[in-house]
């Protein structure tokens, strides 16, 4: 019962009056950025973040999850209204979201949208609560090897399980792992792969590189397809709300459901856009309603948005416990304990007590203020979203410039930022995969240590990562994750039934 | 995504060609990724791995699944035929080269002035706004910017000598 007592102690922390002010702003910030175009969670966040270096750690990352909360609210919102995902794991709820408004029931939608949110990421931090100090319990024990094992399945997770072409992904992912290694190397103090430019000494920040690849790629993305708001009009009044909340329990067990689904595909590095399309895939094939999916089901906005807030809120599980994120943002959030002096990973339940369980009563606050913000707020939001992209498209610009330089305070990296904003831009319509290079240029350092102290460990032998039970059955998930195409695809055949087409449909 | 390039028939580079161009742009830069993992070198020193030694491998990699990228782009069949009309490109354009200015002048005039001239020069000419209206909002947003970083977070942003001459 020692986790109820922690808890009880980050709850004090958080309901600290500059806490829950920092909160709303939190929340207020993040539903903005979840609407707009081009600003999503993880760029959000990388751009907000040096607004936080002179905080204490624990407001810091109050502010910034519940920025991350309020984003995952705001996809919603524009998918309902606008048939526009504002963010890509709520495309799953404009099937039947906006037909929902086009019929005039905006405001059920909005209302079953916002309360299965809530009610996935609360079902997602009671899981946090109750598995994150064991599984960080079990991570002390991990040596060197372990820990790259680690790294090794989450990164394999997104070879197999991802939907882009798996080469494809491979060459992101090592492409953040070599922008990572660039400049000192922890290990030998040498420098390496800055051919002499002064510039590279520090590397390339990882902030620097989500601003750029998310925000600016995205704006880019906007412009070439010329989107043209239409929106429905929004209103949500109280008899709305609870005639909606009245109707919401008869779906418990699609809520349930895709609780499961969402804190699965959460914790395994997949996040939460394949969640809330297999959560909306198999509501639309168990329910009763199956046939009128797509035509205004209540059903059919519950199931994604549960998924998508319990996956959205799981991705912070792995990262807290192992030190290794879920999702892009949980990456963002994970450099932020590093450039505030924590190290992420099992010590931090040890060490930073207070941190994490205030972290932990956040999430359950940040979310309940969350529900209550929206609620109130969606004519506001809509409104925002009315705003022309001629107008808000070079604030956007302008706000990621900003972020990327206050990083380091140098106008080099607000280049390096459009830089990477016109790659991101190409690799996006090339079908490459971004998430997994944030993730490699952020852990880079950390698996490469791992890798290395284990071989030295071993005198260069690769056997280190078969030496025990523990380590080799990491390795081994990891491959058959890497594997998990081909091994779906055997299995298919063996059973000689189903058509290949249906592999890779998710 | 695929399917805003296959309509009204325009014309544009095509999806093969800029496939085929990124994957090599790949191999390059993991040719030279191997290149500066040999220069502080790749094998086993006295302290252990040598600095070159995990990203001589990453280059080795990026290299192999590039190549397998560029022979897949080249014999797939469906590929969308455009990656972009050249209109659509022209309004990325359009938003990459005055980003890529305002950049560029950050460090001369500093980011707020900088700043009045993007949000201004993009909608009176993306958004046919007329131009003292876009010099309204554009100087609210920096104002805004101003108060909120300078004086409420106390983060300081490049300025340049208009900043200076005002004391600010």
């Amino acid at each position: 019962m020692e986790e109820v007592v922690n808890l009880f102690h980050g709850f004090a922390v958080v309901i600290q009056p500059f806490n829950l002010l920092l909160m709303v702003v939190g929340i207020l910030l993040g539903v903005i950025i979840g609407v707009l175009p081009g600003l999503g969670g993880a760029n959000g966040v990388a751009i907000l973040l040096p607004l936080t270096f002179s905080m204490s750690p624990t407001s810091a990352i109050i502010m910034l999850s519940c920025i991350y909360w309020g984003a995952l609210f705001g996809g919603a919102i524009t998918s309902v209204l606008f048939n526009i995902p504002g963010e890509p794991w709520s495309v799953a709820t404009t099937f039947d979201g906006h037909p929902m408004a086009q019929q005039g029931k905006a405001g059920e939608a909005l209302t079953a949208a916002f309360t299965s949110s809530f009610v996935g990421a609360l079902f997602a931090v009671i899981m946090i609560t109750l598995v994150a100090p064991l599984v960080a319990k079990f991570a002390l024990q991990f040596g060197p090897a372990e820990k790259f094992a680690v790294f090794f399945l989450a990164f394999c997770s997104f070879i197999g399980l991802g939907k882009e072409p798996p080469m494809k992904t491979i060459v992101a992912m090592m492409i953040g792992f070599a922008l990572a290694a660039v400049g000192l190397d922890s290990v030998t103090g040498q420098l390496r792969l800055t051919f002499g430019v002064t510039e590279l000494l520090n590397g390339f920040d990882f902030l620097v590189a989500v601003i750029g690849l998310f925000g600016i790629g995205e704006i880019l993305l906007t412009m070439e397809e010329g989107l043209s708001f239409k929106g429905k009009a929004a209103g949500i009044n109280p008899k709305v709300v609870l005639q909606t909340w009245m109707e919401l329990p008869r779906y418990w067990v699609t809520s349930l459901r895709s609780c499961v689904i969402g804190c699965w595909m959460g914790i395994s590095p997949a996040g939460a856009t394949p969640a809330s399309f297999m959560s909306y895939g198999i509501a639309k094939r168990v329910s009763t309603k199956g046939h009128n999916f797509g035509k205004g089901e209540i059903e059919g906005v519950v199931a994604p948005e549960t998924a998508a807030h319990a996956a959205g809120t799981a991705a912070l599980l792995p990262m807290l416990s192992l030190g290794v994120p879920g999702s892009p943002t949980a990456a963002v959030l994970l450099g932020g304990l590093l450039i505030w002096g924590l190290q992420p990973g099992p010590l931090l339940f040890v060490e930073q007590k207070e941190f994490v369980w205030g972290l932990i009563a956040s999430m359950y606050l940040g979310n309940l203020v969350g529900l209550l913000v929206v609620l109130t707020c969606v004519p506001l939001f809509a409104a925002i979203l009315r705003i022309p992209f001629s107008i808000i498209g070079p604030i956007i610009l302008v706000f990621c410039a900003i972020g990327a330089y206050t990083v380091h305070n140098s106008t080099f990296d607000v280049v390096m930022m459009l830089v990477f904003g016109v790659i991101g831009y190409v690799l996006k319509k090339c079908n490459y995969p971004l998430a997994p290079m944030v993730l490699a240029i952020v852990l880079g350092d950390k698996a490469e240590e791992a890798f290395r102290q284990s071989l030295l460990a071993s005198q260069g032998s690769l056997g280190i990562f078969f030496s025990n039970a523990l380590v080799s059955s990491i390795m081994v998930l990891g491959l058959i994750a890497l594997f998990w195409p081909m091994i779906q695809n055997g299995w298919t055949r063996l059973r000689g039934s189903n058509s290949p087409a249906r592999s890779g449909s998710l | 995504m695929s399917e805003g390039t296959q309509h009204s028939g325009g014309t544009g580079p095509s999806h093969r060609a800029v496939e085929i161009g990124t994957a090599a742009a790949m191999i390059a830069l993991g040719l030279i990724v191997i290149a500066g993992s040999w220069q502080v070198g790749i094998g086993w020193g006295a302290e252990g791995p040598k600095s070159g030694f995990f990203p001589f491998y990453l280059g080795i990699i990026i290299v192999g699944a590039s190549l397998f990228n560029l022979i897949q782009a080249s014999l797939e069949r469906d590929l969308p035929v455009l990656f972009a009309e050249w209109a659509q490109l022209r309004q990325v354009l359009a938003v990459i080269i005055p980003t890529a200015v305002y950049v560029g002048a950050i460090p001369w005039i500093g980011i707020y002035i900088a700043s009045l001239a993007l949000i201004a020069l993009f909608m009176v000419w993306l958004g046919g706004y007329r131009i003292t209206y876009s010099l309204m909002v554009s100087a609210g947003v920096v104002i805004a910017t101003y108060l909120t970083f300078e004086k409420w977070f106390l983060v300081p942003l490049p300025k340049g000598p208009l900043e200076e001459l005002l004391g600010l």
